[in-house]
């Protein structure tokens, strides 16, 4: 196909440069486009590694001036900050175990053709794909089982995704043969058996994308921190985030007019944004084509 | 003698043969119902609980009273609600920026996937991607702090670059009409790349002999976009489309929480910031339940009339 194209083109040298020119055209607007999506954090990063001075006198754009990690100790040496930081940690193990526990638990079983039952269950989980209570019956339900400003109302509720356990279900059943199955049950081994010693060793790669979807997903959201957690200390580290951006915000000028601040609150923030970016950026690289995946699984099913 | 309890066990009623039946399944396999019983268990407490807390739409919900004492009042919650001049605004609100971001956000990824798959050299289009897939995975809150770090007023950088070639600055996030923009464009640069996978899966499928032919027939690179590729695509539009159309009356409270702020309030507070400033801090519990409930009754609608138009105008449809 290339082939041709090019031989026709030798052709037509108007031809030629109009596709040069395409080419040209969509090289540079791609690439600018994703230059426009990593740029704007090389500014913060950058700023996060400056110095007050030169981050007041506005001299950082895009590489550090006067290196230091001075903000960094700041955000560090917080207390409430690491209290954040460690809630924040504990509650995504804790939830990326859960939710591959509940998703594992629901996703084998579908798989069984024998299952009676099987279609009813399978709908049951799935309509919570379409219909949800809503922000205040969620709320009122925390509220009835005692699990405001407790960690369980960040565990709990969301640890169960339908859209997971589809993937879970989908890849079972195309990377384990059925008849593998079938014939350690007919030997007489029990499900569960099956499933941790042939399933699950098969499944490996697939357990460990979606650890990462339900971790990178949990460690993003704040909504329920905001909604059920009064109490600070118990602020997961985005929701503090949030707060901290929020009110230096309002309180710019006023933060500003004080000369004896020990640091600019602009370098503290972007410390601040680097430091809750930088465990998803680590991992990025590596989660990215499961991500990919999982889009299209999560389209095939529709 | 032998035969008579077989013909008797025959004539039995066939429930009763298929209720001995269903516990043969369940002692068969009750490895896998003990698994299920997991996620059931919380699905059912909270996936399906909070469904049914719906009713309190139609009742007078007091905390002390619980969901089954309180008061039915019919529909007096969803009555109030028009009259309900914050709820106008947080509706207006809504339908504004999730129209502009349909607008600008949808056609965005279409134009993107099909740049991305005329670059022909591998590595490039690697790393572009890599890139542009970025901003899907930073929360909205470090999105926004960010955004902030950006076009603050005064520190930030792009208003900082604006003064330095002599130009005034802009209050992208601090005058409401800027602000709405900015809230779209921002969405748009966060969505854009990782919106064009579903797209560039579908470019694939499409049969490459199609686009050889057009090359015999002389067809230039603009000619096969439009009569190739774009035909090939349009299922996928138009179900993204659908599914975008259904979401016109969501809110997604995480993105207009973390970027909005007090000056822009009155352009910022969508339905869900408003559910939880009305509903959990002001506790106006049945009140605020009804408007998640009218949300949501709006959305489905709005989805199945969508699906209705595509299946009219000969596309598959979504449902």
């Amino acid at each position: 196909m290339h082939n041709i194209n090019e031989f026709r083109h030798s052709n037509y040298t108007k031809g030629k440069i109009i596709d040069l020119a395409a080419d040209i055209f969509i090289y540079f607007t791609v690439g600018l486009l994703a230059l426009l999506c990593v740029l704007p954090f090389v500014h913060v990063l950058a700023k996060s590694l400056s110095s007050d001075a030169k981050v007041t006198s506005q001299l950082v754009y895009l590489i550090p001036k006067d290196f230091n990690l001075k903000a960094y100790r700041s955000v560090i040496g917080d207390p409430s900050m690491i209290r954040s930081l460690w809630q924040t940690i504990k509650v995504t193990v804790i939830f990326t175990a859960l939710g591959m526990f509940l998703t594992v638990c629901a996703a084998y079983p579908l798989t069984r053709k024998r299952l009676k039952g099987r279609n009813i269950i399978s709908v049951f989980f799935i309509i919570t794909l379409y219909f949800s209570g809503g922000i205040i019956p969620d709320y009122l339900l925390m509220h009835r089982l005692g699990l405001l400003n407790k960690s369980a109302s960040l565990i709990l509720p969301l640890a169960f995704s339908a859209y997971n356990m589809i993937i879970m279900r989908t890849s079972i059943q195309s990377t384990v043969p059925d008849s593998l199955e079938e014939s350690a049950f007919l030997d007489g081994a029990g499900d569960i058996r099956i499933l941790v010693q042939i399933v699950l060793p098969l499944c490996k790669p697939i357990i460990a994308t979606l650890c990462l979807f339900y971790a990178v997903g949990r460690w993003n959201a704040y909504q329920d921190s905001v909604f059920y957690i009064t109490r600070q200390p118990m602020y997961l580290l985005q929701h503090k985030l949030n707060l901290l951006i929020q009110t230096t915000n309002t309180t710019l000028t006023a933060s500003e007019a004080q000369p004896d601040t020990v640091t600019n609150p602009e370098v503290i923030k972007s410390a601040c944004i680097i430091f809750a970016t930088l465990p998803i950026v680590i991992v990025y690289p590596f989660i990215q084509k499961y991500f990919v995946k999982g889009v299209m699984i999560g389209a095939v099913k529709g | 003698m032998k035969t008579k309890p077989m013909v008797h066990k025959t004539m039995k009623t066939k429930s009763n043969n298929s209720r001995r039946n269903f516990m043969y399944y369940i002692k068969r396999d009750w490895q896998l119902y003990l698994l299920l019983v997991f996620p059931i268990v919380i699905v059912l407490v909270f996936k399906y609980f909070p469904m049914a807390g719906l009713i309190i739409a139609f009742k007078d919900y007091k905390i002390l009273k619980g969901f089954v004492g309180s008061e039915w009042v019919g529909f007096k919650n969803f009555a109030e609600i028009f009259s309900n001049k914050d709820f106008y605004r947080a509706l207006r609100n809504t339908l504004t920026l999730n129209g502009l971001d349909l607008l600008l956000g949808f056609p965005m990824p279409i134009i993107l996937a099909i740049m991305i798959n005329e670059i022909r050299t591998l590595w490039y289009k690697k790393i572009n991607q890599t890139l542009l897939y970025l901003p899907h995975f930073l929360s909205w809150v470090i999105i926004a702090g960010v955004a902030y770090q950006l076009f603050q007023p005064r520190t930030g950088l792009v208003n900082i670059l604006l003064r330095n070639v002599g130009l005034e600055e802009i209050p992208f996030l601090t005058e409401n009409t800027h602000w709405v923009f900015s809230y779209v464009l921002i969405g748009v640069w966060q969505s854009m790349g990782w919106g064009t996978i579903i797209y560039l899966a579908s470019i694939t499928s499409i049969n490459p002999e199609l686009y050889d032919s057009a090359t015999i027939d002389g067809a230039g690179r603009w000619g096969k976009i439009r009569y190739i590729t774009l035909p090939g695509i349009r299922s996928t539009i138009t179900i993204i489309l659908i599914i975008n159309l259904g979401r016109i009356m969501g809110s997604s409270f995480e993105r207009a929480h973390s970027l909005g702020n007090p000056i822009v309030k009155e352009v910022s507070s969508v339905i869900a910031t408003y559910v939880y400033s009305a509903g959990i801090q002001a506790q106006k519990y049945s009140f605020t339940t009804a408007v998640g409930l009218f949300q949501s009754a709006v959305g489905l609608v709005l989805v199945l009339i969508s699906d209705w138009i595509s299946k009219k105008i000969g596309d598959e449809g979504l449902l």
